[in-house]
């Protein structure tokens, strides 16, 4: 794709955003369009919220799960932005209305409390650069049709990003086997789902890993006091007004999502 | 039982004997445990099957239902799975109870289920349908034992106290690659809940589950193949990792000793 048609994919994908509806997938009128061309079109966007005063808050690393990967044809993550006005408060509601239409799955989050720049990264960085770990449940989103989504439309589309709910009680990445942490995802007091850590790439310490090397690649170095999403736990689940949502997981504690219907 | 021993699968009774209903299922799956123990088995305890929503879908059965275990069934550890006894084996990572107390219904809830359990294992079953393709209603699964094989037990037992078992996960792993995630509130939401089930639901045939015996609470995953170039772990959070060799490598082995 030319600067022209990114830019204007890009104008598109934020004009969904706005409005409130859905655009059909852009690998459906750009069939050229590569992996590279969708990472330019997020940054686009990224690059105008900036400039609307917005910061980058951290990541996300998405498609870590095996299946997933498998129902796209993917063999790789793809990642996103988390921008500060993704992130809402426990227990505190959340407007339906602000997304098209919202899924949530629960997640592993890591806050940083050192640099990692890839490429080169190993487990050993990736652990160390680590100040600790919080239970999250994030809200992902599609600004494409019915989620008809490629690998190209979703990392356009900033992986599909919507809002994250992060727990609050700390605990420290030695305290407990991520990789075998289990998860019950809970709607409305039912169980919905169920998982482990190690859905996500083996463990999920495999997607920090990841992440830091792809953006190092690109000359970007994940910062202390970011947030990075490791991607879903448990398949993910529709939501909507009325609904809570809690992820409860071993040794990390729960984090409860409220959607309402307000706009406030 | 034939199509067992002769290592055979059939069609479901269901598609010619169209009014087969569950008391009737249950009354084939007594008459032949009672076969069972007069060939030398011994009675062990019960394994309830399609505990988890995962499985449900899969079969498209939505009742759990309740089967005898007998001693034969059960896999020591480290022996492969028994390829040149079983027709198209499947295997899912389950909670395993080991009863202190005797449980009978009616009338037991999961509190009381769980003051029964001596200790808790992981465990893993080794499911084989004699029906083709797995096809079946619930009178037909009920009627085969619950598709029931083989089974083997971890190798930590821990108090019930010590452990959330809706929090207790599971990760699946074929030839070392994940496949699949789940944790025990897959399973009726408690697997207490689930062996207040199997409790409640004998007491309606006048059986109940005896000190000692053990009970398997359903698969908490959805049933994975259990090829013989497999090499199967499943690896619990606080309960251990149980192993399982998929029967081809260790033949391979015998074959050509070094």
């Amino acid at each position: 794709m030319d600067p022209l048609a990114r830019a204007s994919a890009a104008d598109r994908l934020m004009e969904a955003n706005r409005t409130g509806i859905p655009i059909a997938p852009l690998s459906e009128s750009h069939s050229g369009m590569t992996i590279d061309d969708a990472y330019a079109i997020q940054l686009l966007q990224v690059d105008a919220l900036q400039a609307q005063g917005r910061s980058v808050r951290g990541h996300k690393v998405g498609l870590t799960n095996s299946r997933v990967q498998a129902q796209l044809g993917v063999n790789q993550p793809d990642y996103g932005h988390l921008l500060d006005d993704y992130f809402y408060p426990e227990h505190l509601p959340i407007p339906v209305v602000r997304f098209l239409q919202p899924r949530i799955e629960p997640e592993i989050a890591f806050v940083l409390r050192a640099p990692l720049s890839g490429p080169g990264v190993t487990v050993v960085q990736a652990l160390a650069a680590v100040d600790y770990v919080l239970p999250a449940l994030e809200i992902v989103d599609s600004r494409i049709d019915d989620w008809r989504i490629t690998i190209v439309d979703t990392i356009a589309d900033n992986a599909s990003s919507g809002a994250l709910v992060l727990g609050s009680k700390p605990t420290l990445v030695s305290e407990l086997d991520l990789r075998l942490a289990g998860c019950a995802l809970f709607q409305n007091g039912s169980v919905a789902a169920t998982g482990a850590g190690g859905a996500v790439l083996g463990s999920p310490v495999n997607a920090l890993v990841w992440l830091a090397n792809t953006l190092g690649a690109l000359g970007i170095a994940l910062q202390p006091g970011h947030v990075v999403l490791t991607g879903a736990v448990t398949p993910m689940v529709g939501v909507g007004p009325g609904d809570t949502i809690t992820a409860s997981f071993t040794g990390l504690g729960s984090v409860t999502a409220r959607f309402t219907q307000e706009t406030t | 039982m034939a199509c067992e021993a002769e290592r055979r699968d059939r069609e479901p009774f269901t598609d010619e004997w169209l009014d087969l209903d569950l008391a009737t299922g249950y009354a084939i799956q007594d008459h032949n445990l009672r076969r069972r123990l007069d060939r030398g088995e011994r009675l062990v305890g019960v394994k309830l099957g399609l505990t988890s929503r995962a499985k449900q879908q899969r079969m498209g059965v939505y009742t759990p239902f309740v089967a005898w275990l007998t001693d034969a069934m059960a896999l020591p550890a480290g022996d492969p799975i028994p390829q040149h006894k079983l027709i198209h084996p499947r295997v899912e990572p389950e909670i395993v109870f080991v009863m202190g107390e005797r449980l009978a219904g009616p009338g037991v809830t999961a509190a009381r289920a769980m003051a029964a359990v001596e200790t808790v294992r992981a465990g893993v079953e080794i499911i084989d349908s004699r029906y083709r393709n797995f096809r079946f209603a619930a009178p037909d699964v009920v009627a085969d034992n619950a598709s029931s094989a083989a089974f083997v037990t971890g190798p930590i037992g821990l108090p019930p106290s010590e452990l959330d078992l809706s929090l207790e996960a599971t990760v699946i792993e074929v030839n070392g690659e994940v496949v699949d995630t789940a944790t025990g509130a897959a399973v009726q939401g408690h697997p207490g809940e689930a062996l207040a089930l199997a409790a409640n639901d004998l007491a309606t045939r006048g059986h109940a589950i005896e000190a000692g015996q053990i009970v398997l609470t359903g698969g908490m995953t959805d049933a994975v193949s259990a090829l013989p170039e497999a090499s199967i772990a499943c690896h619990f959070t606080n309960l251990g990792s149980v192993f399982l060799n998929g029967g081809k490598r260790d033949s391979d082995r015998r074959d050509n000793p070094s």
